[in-house]
Protein backbone atom coordinates (compact mmCIF):
# COMPACT_ATOMS: atom_id res chain seq x y z
CA UNK A 1 0.00 0.00 0.00
CA UNK A 2 1.45 3.42 -0.91
CA UNK A 3 2.24 5.74 1.95
CA UNK A 4 0.10 8.88 2.16
CA UNK A 5 1.52 10.75 5.16
CA UNK A 6 4.83 12.60 5.51
CA UNK A 7 7.66 10.12 6.14
CA UNK A 8 8.19 11.33 9.71
CA UNK A 9 4.69 10.07 10.54
CA UNK A 10 5.03 6.61 8.99
CA UNK A 11 3.84 4.94 12.20
CA UNK A 12 0.42 6.56 11.64
CA UNK A 13 -0.03 4.96 8.19
CA UNK A 14 -2.31 2.24 9.64
CA UNK A 15 -4.69 5.09 10.58
CA UNK A 16 -4.47 6.86 7.19
CA UNK A 17 -8.18 6.10 6.65
CA UNK A 18 -8.83 8.92 9.15
CA UNK A 19 -7.24 11.46 6.75
CA UNK A 20 -10.66 12.55 5.51
CA UNK A 21 -11.18 15.93 3.80
CA UNK A 22 -14.46 17.06 5.42
CA UNK A 23 -15.71 17.37 8.99
CA UNK A 24 -19.02 15.87 7.99
CA UNK A 25 -17.31 12.67 6.83
CA UNK A 26 -14.90 12.65 9.79
CA UNK A 27 -17.85 12.84 12.18
CA UNK A 28 -19.65 10.06 10.28
CA UNK A 29 -16.60 7.83 10.70
CA UNK A 30 -16.44 8.64 14.42
CA UNK A 31 -20.05 7.67 15.11
CA UNK A 32 -19.76 4.47 13.07
CA UNK A 33 -16.59 3.43 14.93
CA UNK A 34 -16.39 1.38 18.12
CA UNK A 35 -14.78 2.80 21.26
CA UNK A 36 -11.90 0.35 20.77
CA UNK A 37 -11.26 1.75 17.30
CA UNK A 38 -11.48 5.36 18.51
CA UNK A 39 -9.19 4.63 21.44
CA UNK A 40 -6.63 2.94 19.18
CA UNK A 41 -6.59 5.93 16.84
CA UNK A 42 -6.28 8.36 19.76
CA UNK A 43 -3.53 6.31 21.41
CA UNK A 44 -1.52 6.33 18.20
CA UNK A 45 -2.05 9.94 17.10
CA UNK A 46 -2.18 11.87 20.39
CA UNK A 47 1.41 11.11 21.45
CA UNK A 48 2.66 12.57 18.14
CA UNK A 49 0.54 15.73 18.29
CA UNK A 50 3.38 18.08 19.27
CA UNK A 51 5.39 16.83 16.29
CA UNK A 52 2.38 17.17 14.01
CA UNK A 53 1.66 20.74 15.15
CA UNK A 54 5.30 21.73 14.62
CA UNK A 55 5.30 20.06 11.20
CA UNK A 56 2.06 21.74 10.11
CA UNK A 57 3.23 25.12 11.34
CA UNK A 58 5.85 25.14 8.55
CA UNK A 59 3.28 25.41 5.77
CA UNK A 60 1.02 28.29 4.80
CA UNK A 61 -2.44 26.89 4.04
CA UNK A 62 -2.17 28.09 0.45
CA UNK A 63 0.34 25.71 -1.04
CA UNK A 64 0.46 23.13 1.75
CA UNK A 65 1.88 19.89 0.23
CA UNK A 66 -0.46 16.96 -0.34
CA UNK A 67 1.07 14.70 2.31
CA UNK A 68 0.94 17.52 4.88
CA UNK A 69 -2.69 18.16 3.91
CA UNK A 70 -3.47 14.53 4.70
CA UNK A 71 -1.67 14.86 8.03
CA UNK A 72 -3.79 17.96 8.75
CA UNK A 73 -6.97 16.06 7.94
CA UNK A 74 -5.87 13.14 10.09
CA UNK A 75 -5.34 15.50 13.02
CA UNK A 76 -8.64 17.26 12.30
CA UNK A 77 -10.12 13.77 12.71
CA UNK A 78 -8.29 13.46 16.04
CA UNK A 79 -10.09 16.63 17.20
CA UNK A 80 -13.38 14.92 16.34
CA UNK A 81 -12.38 11.58 17.88
CA UNK A 82 -11.07 13.19 21.08
CA UNK A 83 -14.55 13.82 22.47
CA UNK A 84 -15.56 10.15 22.78
CA UNK A 85 -12.16 9.29 24.25
CA UNK A 86 -11.62 12.26 26.59
CA UNK A 87 -15.21 13.06 27.58
CA UNK A 88 -18.03 10.74 26.61
CA UNK A 89 -16.76 7.13 26.74
CA UNK A 90 -19.08 6.51 23.80
CA UNK A 91 -18.92 7.57 20.12
CA UNK A 92 -21.99 9.85 20.24
CA UNK A 93 -22.62 12.90 22.36
CA UNK A 94 -24.70 11.59 25.31
CA UNK A 95 -28.40 12.42 25.10
CA UNK A 96 -27.98 13.74 21.58
CA UNK A 97 -30.32 11.04 20.26
CA UNK A 98 -31.65 11.91 16.85
CA UNK A 99 -30.19 15.43 16.85
CA UNK A 100 -27.97 16.25 13.89
CA UNK A 101 -25.76 19.23 13.20
CA UNK A 102 -24.22 19.00 9.78
CA UNK A 103 -21.47 21.01 8.14
CA UNK A 104 -22.86 22.68 5.02
CA UNK A 105 -19.88 24.97 4.36
CA UNK A 106 -16.25 24.22 5.20
CA UNK A 107 -12.85 25.53 4.13
CA UNK A 108 -11.39 23.63 1.16
CA UNK A 109 -8.38 22.57 3.26
CA UNK B 1 -24.42 38.23 47.08
CA UNK B 2 -23.98 38.60 43.29
CA UNK B 3 -20.46 38.29 41.91
CA UNK B 4 -21.15 41.07 39.43
CA UNK B 5 -22.94 44.31 40.20
CA UNK B 6 -26.63 44.36 39.26
CA UNK B 7 -28.67 47.51 38.56
CA UNK B 8 -29.93 49.65 41.44
CA UNK B 9 -33.38 48.02 41.20
CA UNK B 10 -31.78 44.86 42.55
CA UNK B 11 -31.98 42.74 39.41
CA UNK B 12 -31.49 42.97 35.66
CA UNK B 13 -35.12 42.04 35.12
CA UNK B 14 -36.56 44.73 37.40
CA UNK B 15 -34.38 47.31 35.65
CA UNK B 16 -36.88 46.80 32.78
CA UNK B 17 -40.19 46.95 34.67
CA UNK B 18 -42.27 46.25 31.55
CA UNK B 19 -40.95 42.67 31.68
CA UNK B 20 -42.47 41.87 35.06
CA UNK B 21 -41.15 39.05 37.21
CA UNK B 22 -44.12 36.67 37.12
CA UNK B 23 -44.45 33.19 35.70
CA UNK B 24 -44.18 33.02 31.90
CA UNK B 25 -46.56 31.13 29.65
CA UNK B 26 -45.12 29.09 26.79
CA UNK B 27 -48.45 28.97 24.97
CA UNK B 28 -46.72 31.01 22.26
CA UNK B 29 -44.50 28.03 21.40
CA UNK B 30 -47.02 25.20 21.00
CA UNK B 31 -49.70 26.62 18.75
CA UNK B 32 -50.00 26.58 14.94
CA UNK B 33 -52.34 29.55 15.23
CA UNK B 34 -49.85 31.69 17.18
CA UNK B 35 -47.17 30.77 14.67
CA UNK B 36 -49.31 31.95 11.76
CA UNK B 37 -49.79 35.26 13.53
CA UNK B 38 -46.02 35.55 14.14
CA UNK B 39 -45.36 34.95 10.44
CA UNK B 40 -47.51 37.92 9.52
CA UNK B 41 -46.52 40.23 12.34
CA UNK B 42 -42.82 39.44 12.62
CA UNK B 43 -41.23 37.57 9.72
CA UNK B 44 -43.14 39.38 6.97
CA UNK B 45 -42.35 42.79 8.47
CA UNK B 46 -38.92 42.95 10.11
CA UNK B 47 -35.38 43.11 8.73
CA UNK B 48 -34.02 39.56 8.33
CA UNK B 49 -30.34 38.76 7.89
CA UNK B 50 -29.93 36.51 4.85
CA UNK B 51 -26.16 36.44 4.35
CA UNK B 52 -22.80 38.17 4.20
CA UNK B 53 -21.42 40.44 1.51
CA UNK B 54 -18.52 37.98 0.94
CA UNK B 55 -21.13 35.64 -0.59
CA UNK B 56 -21.49 38.18 -3.42
CA UNK B 57 -17.86 38.72 -4.44
CA UNK B 58 -18.51 40.36 -7.83
CA UNK B 59 -21.18 41.85 -10.06
CA UNK B 60 -23.58 39.06 -11.00
CA UNK B 61 -22.90 36.96 -7.89
CA UNK B 62 -26.18 35.78 -6.37
CA UNK B 63 -27.66 33.44 -3.79
CA UNK B 64 -31.19 32.37 -2.96
CA UNK B 65 -32.75 32.14 0.49
CA UNK B 66 -35.81 30.09 1.36
CA UNK B 67 -37.84 32.15 3.84
CA UNK B 68 -40.64 29.79 4.70
CA UNK B 69 -41.65 31.84 7.73
CA UNK B 70 -42.26 34.81 5.45
CA UNK B 71 -43.82 32.59 2.76
CA UNK B 72 -41.32 33.36 0.04
CA UNK B 73 -37.96 32.66 -1.55
CA UNK B 74 -35.69 35.56 -2.37
CA UNK B 75 -32.80 35.92 -4.77
CA UNK B 76 -30.08 38.30 -3.60
CA UNK B 77 -27.64 39.66 -6.19
CA UNK B 78 -24.79 42.10 -6.60
CA UNK B 79 -26.15 44.26 -9.43
CA UNK B 80 -24.39 46.32 -12.11
CA UNK B 81 -23.49 49.31 -9.92
CA UNK B 82 -22.10 46.98 -7.23
CA UNK B 83 -25.26 47.49 -5.18
CA UNK B 84 -27.02 44.61 -3.42
CA UNK B 85 -30.54 43.96 -4.65
CA UNK B 86 -33.14 41.37 -3.68
CA UNK B 87 -36.17 40.03 -5.52
CA UNK B 88 -38.95 37.60 -4.87
CA UNK B 89 -37.71 34.48 -6.63
CA UNK B 90 -40.63 34.22 -9.03
CA UNK B 91 -40.90 34.54 -12.81
CA UNK B 92 -43.43 37.16 -13.87
CA UNK B 93 -44.76 35.00 -16.67
CA UNK B 94 -46.56 32.18 -14.89
CA UNK B 95 -45.06 32.00 -11.44
CA UNK B 96 -42.28 29.47 -11.83
CA UNK B 97 -39.50 29.74 -9.30
CA UNK B 98 -36.86 31.71 -11.17
CA UNK B 99 -33.53 30.61 -9.65
CA UNK B 100 -33.00 27.03 -8.44
CA UNK B 101 -30.96 23.92 -9.21
CA UNK B 102 -32.20 20.32 -9.27
CA UNK B 103 -34.42 20.65 -6.18
CA UNK B 104 -36.81 23.62 -6.09
CA UNK B 105 -36.73 23.84 -2.28
CA UNK B 106 -32.94 23.90 -1.95
CA UNK B 107 -30.97 27.11 -1.80
CA UNK B 108 -28.42 27.81 -4.49
CA UNK B 109 -25.78 30.35 -5.44
CA UNK B 110 -23.61 31.30 -8.39
CA UNK B 111 -22.73 34.04 -10.83
CA UNK B 112 -24.66 35.13 -13.90
CA UNK B 113 -25.11 38.03 -16.31
CA UNK B 114 -28.88 37.69 -16.22
CA UNK B 115 -31.56 35.44 -14.77
CA UNK B 116 -33.28 33.11 -17.23
CA UNK B 117 -36.42 31.19 -16.30
CA UNK B 118 -36.08 27.44 -16.88
CA UNK B 119 -39.69 27.17 -18.01
CA UNK B 120 -40.19 29.50 -21.01
CA UNK B 121 -36.89 31.36 -21.15
CA UNK B 122 -37.99 34.80 -19.94
CA UNK B 123 -34.93 36.82 -18.96
CA UNK B 124 -34.26 39.50 -16.36
CA UNK B 125 -31.17 41.65 -15.88
CA UNK B 126 -29.41 42.12 -12.53
CA UNK B 127 -31.67 45.11 -11.83
CA UNK B 128 -34.69 42.86 -12.20
CA UNK B 129 -35.90 44.35 -15.49
CA UNK B 130 -37.49 41.95 -17.95
CA UNK B 131 -35.18 41.95 -20.98
CA UNK B 132 -36.51 39.10 -23.10
CA UNK B 133 -39.84 37.39 -23.64
CA UNK B 134 -39.93 34.22 -25.71
CA UNK B 135 -42.22 34.70 -28.73
CA UNK B 136 -43.12 38.14 -27.46
CA UNK B 137 -45.44 38.82 -30.43
CA UNK B 138 -47.76 36.00 -29.28
CA UNK B 139 -48.74 38.02 -26.20
CA UNK B 140 -51.45 40.65 -26.02
CA UNK B 141 -50.35 44.25 -25.45
CA UNK B 142 -47.50 43.05 -23.26
CA UNK B 143 -45.02 45.74 -22.25
CA UNK B 144 -41.87 44.14 -20.80
CA UNK B 145 -41.37 47.24 -18.63
CA UNK B 146 -44.40 46.21 -16.62
CA UNK B 147 -43.01 42.74 -15.93
CA UNK B 148 -39.84 43.25 -13.99
CA UNK B 149 -39.11 41.08 -10.94
CA UNK B 150 -40.86 42.04 -7.70
CA UNK B 151 -38.18 43.74 -5.67
CA UNK B 152 -37.62 43.31 -1.95
CA UNK B 153 -35.98 45.93 0.27
CA UNK B 154 -32.32 45.00 0.84
CA UNK B 155 -29.71 46.81 2.92
CA UNK B 156 -26.25 45.98 4.21
CA UNK B 157 -24.91 46.63 7.73
CA UNK B 158 -21.21 45.92 8.38
CA UNK B 159 -21.25 43.37 5.55
CA UNK B 160 -24.40 41.59 6.78
CA UNK B 161 -27.11 41.57 4.11
CA UNK B 162 -30.70 42.00 5.31
CA UNK B 163 -34.04 41.95 3.51
CA UNK B 164 -37.41 43.30 4.59
CA UNK B 165 -40.42 41.71 2.91
CA UNK B 166 -42.82 44.47 3.85
CA UNK B 167 -43.08 46.83 0.86
CA UNK B 168 -44.50 49.48 3.22
CA UNK B 169 -41.53 49.36 5.57
CA UNK B 170 -40.07 52.83 6.13
CA UNK B 171 -37.51 52.01 8.85
CA UNK B 172 -33.94 51.96 7.54
CA UNK B 173 -31.99 48.87 8.59
CA UNK B 174 -29.52 50.77 10.78
CA UNK B 175 -32.35 52.45 12.68
CA UNK B 176 -34.07 49.10 13.16
CA UNK B 177 -30.90 47.46 14.52
CA UNK B 178 -30.53 50.30 17.02
CA UNK B 179 -27.84 51.14 19.53
CA UNK B 180 -26.14 47.74 19.72
CA UNK B 181 -25.45 47.78 15.97
CA UNK B 182 -24.13 51.32 16.07
CA UNK B 183 -21.93 50.35 19.00
CA UNK B 184 -20.48 47.34 17.15
CA UNK B 185 -19.71 49.26 13.95
CA UNK B 186 -16.06 49.20 13.01
CA UNK B 187 -15.56 45.62 14.20
CA UNK B 188 -13.44 43.94 11.48
CA UNK B 189 -16.00 41.36 10.36
CA UNK B 190 -14.56 41.60 6.83
CA UNK B 191 -11.26 40.12 8.08
CA UNK B 192 -13.01 36.95 9.26
CA UNK B 193 -13.35 35.17 5.93
CA UNK B 194 -12.60 31.59 7.03
CA UNK B 195 -16.14 30.25 7.38
CA UNK B 196 -17.58 27.01 8.77
CA UNK B 197 -21.38 26.73 8.61
CA UNK B 198 -23.58 24.11 10.28
CA UNK B 199 -27.23 23.42 9.84
CA UNK B 200 -29.74 21.42 11.84
CA UNK B 201 -33.42 20.66 11.54
CA UNK B 202 -34.68 21.10 15.07
CA UNK B 203 -37.98 19.76 16.41
CA UNK B 204 -38.90 22.80 18.44
CA UNK B 205 -40.46 26.22 18.16
CA UNK B 206 -37.89 28.76 16.92
CA UNK B 207 -38.02 30.76 20.15
CA UNK B 208 -36.96 27.79 22.27
CA UNK B 209 -33.53 27.59 20.64
CA UNK B 210 -33.05 31.32 21.05
CA UNK B 211 -33.99 30.78 24.70
CA UNK B 212 -31.25 28.18 24.99
CA UNK B 213 -28.62 30.47 23.52
CA UNK B 214 -29.55 33.66 25.37
CA UNK B 215 -29.00 32.16 28.83
CA UNK B 216 -25.87 30.50 30.16
CA UNK B 217 -27.63 29.37 33.37
CA UNK B 218 -27.77 25.90 31.76
CA UNK B 219 -24.08 25.73 30.89
CA UNK B 220 -22.57 24.28 34.10
CA UNK B 221 -25.25 21.55 34.17
CA UNK B 222 -26.16 20.49 30.63
CA UNK B 223 -22.56 20.74 29.43
CA UNK B 224 -20.96 19.49 32.68
CA UNK B 225 -19.16 16.57 31.08
CA UNK B 226 -17.45 18.81 28.53
CA UNK B 227 -15.15 19.95 31.34
CA UNK B 228 -12.73 17.86 33.37
CA UNK B 229 -14.41 16.56 36.55
CA UNK B 230 -12.87 18.95 39.08
CA UNK B 231 -13.63 22.03 36.98
CA UNK B 232 -17.15 20.78 36.32
CA UNK B 233 -17.89 20.49 40.07
CA UNK B 234 -16.47 23.96 40.66
CA UNK B 235 -18.63 25.48 37.90
CA UNK B 236 -21.76 23.78 39.24
CA UNK B 237 -21.09 25.09 42.75
CA UNK B 238 -20.56 28.64 41.53
CA UNK B 239 -23.50 28.63 39.10
CA UNK B 240 -23.66 31.21 36.39
CA UNK B 241 -23.89 34.99 36.48
CA UNK B 242 -23.39 37.25 33.48
CA UNK B 243 -21.30 40.41 33.57
CA UNK B 244 -24.24 42.42 32.21
CA UNK B 245 -27.50 42.32 30.28
CA UNK B 246 -28.97 45.11 28.21
CA UNK B 247 -32.16 45.56 26.24
CA UNK B 248 -32.71 48.00 23.38
CA UNK B 249 -36.22 47.92 21.91
CA UNK B 250 -36.76 44.41 20.50
CA UNK B 251 -33.06 43.53 20.73
CA UNK B 252 -31.05 42.21 23.67
CA UNK B 253 -27.48 41.42 24.65
CA UNK B 254 -25.53 39.55 27.30
CA UNK B 255 -21.91 40.23 28.17
CA UNK B 256 -20.09 37.36 29.82
CA UNK B 257 -16.86 35.98 31.18
CA UNK B 258 -15.58 32.60 30.01
CA UNK B 259 -13.30 29.93 31.43
CA UNK B 260 -10.41 31.76 29.82
CA UNK B 261 -8.43 31.11 26.67
CA UNK B 262 -6.03 29.95 27.94
CA UNK B 263 -7.51 29.12 31.36
CA UNK B 264 -5.58 30.16 34.47
CA UNK B 265 -4.95 26.52 35.35
CA UNK B 266 -4.20 24.27 32.37
CA UNK B 267 -5.10 21.15 34.35
CA UNK B 268 -8.74 22.33 34.21
CA UNK B 269 -9.07 21.63 30.47
CA UNK B 270 -8.90 18.47 28.41
CA UNK B 271 -5.58 17.11 27.07
CA UNK B 272 -6.46 17.94 23.45
CA UNK B 273 -7.16 21.57 24.38
CA UNK B 274 -3.84 21.89 26.20
CA UNK B 275 -1.97 20.60 23.15
CA UNK B 276 -3.83 22.45 20.41
CA UNK B 277 -4.33 25.61 22.51
CA UNK B 278 -7.98 26.00 21.59
CA UNK B 279 -11.46 25.09 22.75
CA UNK B 280 -15.01 26.35 23.08
CA UNK B 281 -13.91 29.96 23.56
CA UNK B 282 -11.74 29.90 20.45
CA UNK B 283 -8.04 29.56 19.62
CA UNK B 284 -5.92 30.74 22.57
CA UNK B 285 -3.43 32.53 20.32
CA UNK B 286 -5.78 35.02 18.74
CA UNK B 287 -4.99 36.67 15.39
CA UNK B 288 -4.10 40.35 15.25
CA UNK B 289 -7.05 42.09 13.60
CA UNK B 290 -5.54 45.53 14.03
CA UNK B 291 -8.19 46.30 16.63
CA UNK B 292 -6.52 48.79 18.97
CA UNK B 293 -9.70 49.43 20.89
CA UNK B 294 -12.96 47.50 21.04
CA UNK B 295 -16.02 49.24 19.58
CA UNK B 296 -18.05 50.75 22.48
CA UNK B 297 -20.84 48.14 22.56
CA UNK B 298 -18.32 45.36 23.28
CA UNK B 299 -17.34 44.49 26.85
CA UNK B 300 -19.67 47.25 28.10
CA UNK B 301 -18.62 46.81 31.74
CA UNK B 302 -14.92 46.99 30.84
CA UNK B 303 -14.37 43.74 32.74
CA UNK B 304 -10.95 42.10 32.80
CA UNK B 305 -12.79 38.76 32.84
CA UNK B 306 -14.66 39.54 29.63
CA UNK B 307 -14.79 36.73 27.07
CA UNK B 308 -17.87 37.12 24.91
CA UNK B 309 -20.75 39.40 23.99
CA UNK B 310 -23.85 37.85 22.49
CA UNK B 311 -26.38 40.05 20.68
CA UNK B 312 -29.88 39.01 19.64
CA UNK B 313 -31.21 41.16 16.82
CA UNK B 314 -34.91 40.42 16.81
CA UNK B 315 -36.34 38.24 15.54
CA UNK B 316 -33.85 35.53 14.62
CA UNK B 317 -30.26 36.74 14.18
CA UNK B 318 -27.60 36.41 16.84
CA UNK B 319 -24.02 37.67 16.69
CA UNK B 320 -21.46 36.38 19.18
CA UNK B 321 -18.21 38.33 19.33
CA UNK B 322 -15.43 36.57 21.24
CA UNK B 323 -12.42 38.07 22.97
CA UNK B 324 -10.27 35.67 20.92
CA UNK B 325 -11.06 37.64 17.73
CA UNK B 326 -13.58 35.36 16.12
CA UNK B 327 -17.33 35.45 15.61
CA UNK B 328 -20.28 33.08 15.57
CA UNK B 329 -23.68 33.88 14.09
CA UNK B 330 -26.91 31.99 14.74
CA UNK B 331 -30.02 32.03 12.59
CA UNK B 332 -33.32 30.38 13.48
CA UNK B 333 -35.63 29.89 10.48
CA UNK B 334 -39.09 28.62 11.47
CA UNK B 335 -40.65 25.99 9.23
CA UNK B 336 -43.74 25.33 11.39
CA UNK B 337 -44.90 26.05 14.94
CA UNK B 338 -42.76 23.21 16.28
CA UNK B 339 -39.90 22.94 13.79
CA UNK B 340 -37.17 25.22 12.57
CA UNK B 341 -33.87 25.20 10.76
CA UNK B 342 -30.94 26.31 12.87
CA UNK B 343 -27.77 27.64 11.28
CA UNK B 344 -24.57 28.24 13.22
CA UNK B 345 -21.68 29.87 11.41
CA UNK B 346 -18.13 30.31 12.73
CA UNK B 347 -15.96 33.07 11.23
CA UNK B 348 -12.17 33.17 11.73
CA UNK B 349 -9.28 35.11 10.28
CA UNK B 350 -7.72 32.94 7.55
CA UNK B 351 -5.31 30.52 9.27
CA UNK B 352 -1.65 31.33 8.73
CA UNK B 353 -0.60 27.68 8.66
CA UNK B 354 -1.68 24.14 9.45
CA UNK B 355 -1.30 24.65 13.21
CA UNK B 356 -3.69 27.62 13.13
CA UNK B 357 -6.10 25.59 11.03
CA UNK B 358 -6.15 22.78 13.61
CA UNK B 359 -6.80 25.25 16.45
CA UNK B 360 -9.80 26.59 14.51
CA UNK B 361 -11.01 23.05 13.84
CA UNK B 362 -11.00 22.25 17.56
CA UNK B 363 -13.03 25.39 18.31
CA UNK B 364 -15.54 24.47 15.58
CA UNK B 365 -16.02 20.82 16.53
CA UNK B 366 -16.30 21.78 20.22
CA UNK B 367 -19.07 24.20 19.26
CA UNK B 368 -20.72 21.30 17.43
CA UNK B 369 -20.60 19.01 20.47
CA UNK B 370 -22.31 21.68 22.57
CA UNK B 371 -24.91 22.41 19.89
CA UNK B 372 -25.82 18.71 19.65
CA UNK B 373 -26.55 18.69 23.40
CA UNK B 374 -28.57 21.89 23.15
CA UNK B 375 -30.54 20.75 20.10
CA UNK B 376 -31.73 17.49 21.58
CA UNK B 377 -32.79 19.12 24.83
CA UNK B 378 -35.08 21.39 22.81
CA UNK B 379 -36.99 18.46 21.35
CA UNK B 380 -37.47 17.16 24.88
CA UNK B 381 -38.83 20.54 25.96
CA UNK B 382 -41.12 20.97 22.94
CA UNK B 383 -42.63 17.52 23.44
CA UNK B 384 -43.60 18.24 27.02
CA UNK B 385 -44.82 21.78 26.35
CA UNK B 386 -47.20 20.26 23.81
CA UNK B 387 -48.33 17.50 26.15
CA UNK B 388 -51.56 17.60 28.13
CA UNK B 389 -49.80 18.10 31.42
CA UNK B 390 -51.57 20.73 33.53
CA UNK B 391 -48.37 22.81 33.78
CA UNK B 392 -48.71 25.92 31.65
CA UNK B 393 -46.52 28.61 33.20
CA UNK B 394 -42.90 28.65 34.22
CA UNK B 395 -40.60 30.69 36.47
CA UNK B 396 -37.72 32.49 34.76
CA UNK B 397 -34.82 33.74 36.85
CA UNK B 398 -32.79 36.92 36.49
CA UNK B 399 -30.17 35.18 34.32
CA UNK B 400 -33.04 34.34 31.95
CA UNK B 401 -34.05 37.96 31.37
CA UNK B 402 -33.47 37.76 27.63
CA UNK B 403 -35.94 34.86 27.32
CA UNK B 404 -38.58 36.84 29.13
CA UNK B 405 -37.81 39.74 26.80
CA UNK B 406 -37.94 37.60 23.63
CA UNK B 407 -41.34 36.09 24.37
CA UNK B 408 -42.71 39.47 25.48
CA UNK B 409 -41.38 41.12 22.33
CA UNK B 410 -42.81 38.50 19.98
CA UNK B 411 -46.20 38.91 21.66
CA UNK B 412 -45.95 42.70 21.44
CA UNK B 413 -45.25 42.56 17.68
CA UNK B 414 -48.29 40.33 17.16
CA UNK B 415 -50.52 42.54 19.32
CA UNK B 416 -49.42 45.78 17.67
CA UNK B 417 -49.76 44.35 14.18
CA UNK B 418 -53.25 43.06 14.86
CA UNK B 419 -54.40 46.22 16.62
CA UNK B 420 -53.44 48.40 13.67
CA UNK B 421 -53.31 46.11 10.67
CA UNK B 422 -51.60 47.61 7.69
CA UNK B 423 -53.64 47.75 4.49
CA UNK B 424 -53.33 44.79 2.18
CA UNK B 425 -50.36 45.17 -0.11
CA UNK B 426 -51.16 46.81 -3.43
CA UNK B 427 -51.21 44.39 -6.35
CA UNK B 428 -48.18 44.75 -8.57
Amino acid sequence: MPTVLPAAFAELEPFADWAIPTERARYAKRVSSTMDELQAFYDAAFPRIDDALAYLEQFPIDGIPEDATRLLWLYCALMTASFPVESWRQPRVPDSGAASFDAVLEPAV
Amino acid sequence: MPHFTKPAEGSWTEHYPELGTGLVSYADSVSPEVYEREREAIFARTWLNVGRIEQLPKVGSYFTRELDAARTSVVVVRASQDEVRAFHNICRHRGNKLVWQDFPHEETSGTCRQFTCKYHGWRYNLEGECTFVQQESEFFDLDRQDFGLASVQAEVWEGFIFVNLDPRNTTPLRDYLGKFAKGIEGYPFHELTQVHRYRAEVGSNWKLFIDAFTEFYHAPILHAKQSVAEESRRLTDIGYEALAYEIDGPHGMVSTWTGGAPPKDLSLVKPIERKVRSGLFGPWDEPDLGLDELPPALNPTGSKLWGLDSFLFFPNFMVLIWKQNWVITYHYWPTSYNTHIFEGTCYFAPPKNGRDRLAQELAVVTFKEYALQDGNTLEATQTMLESRTPIRTFPLNDQEILLRHLHTTAQRFVDEHERAPAPAPARV
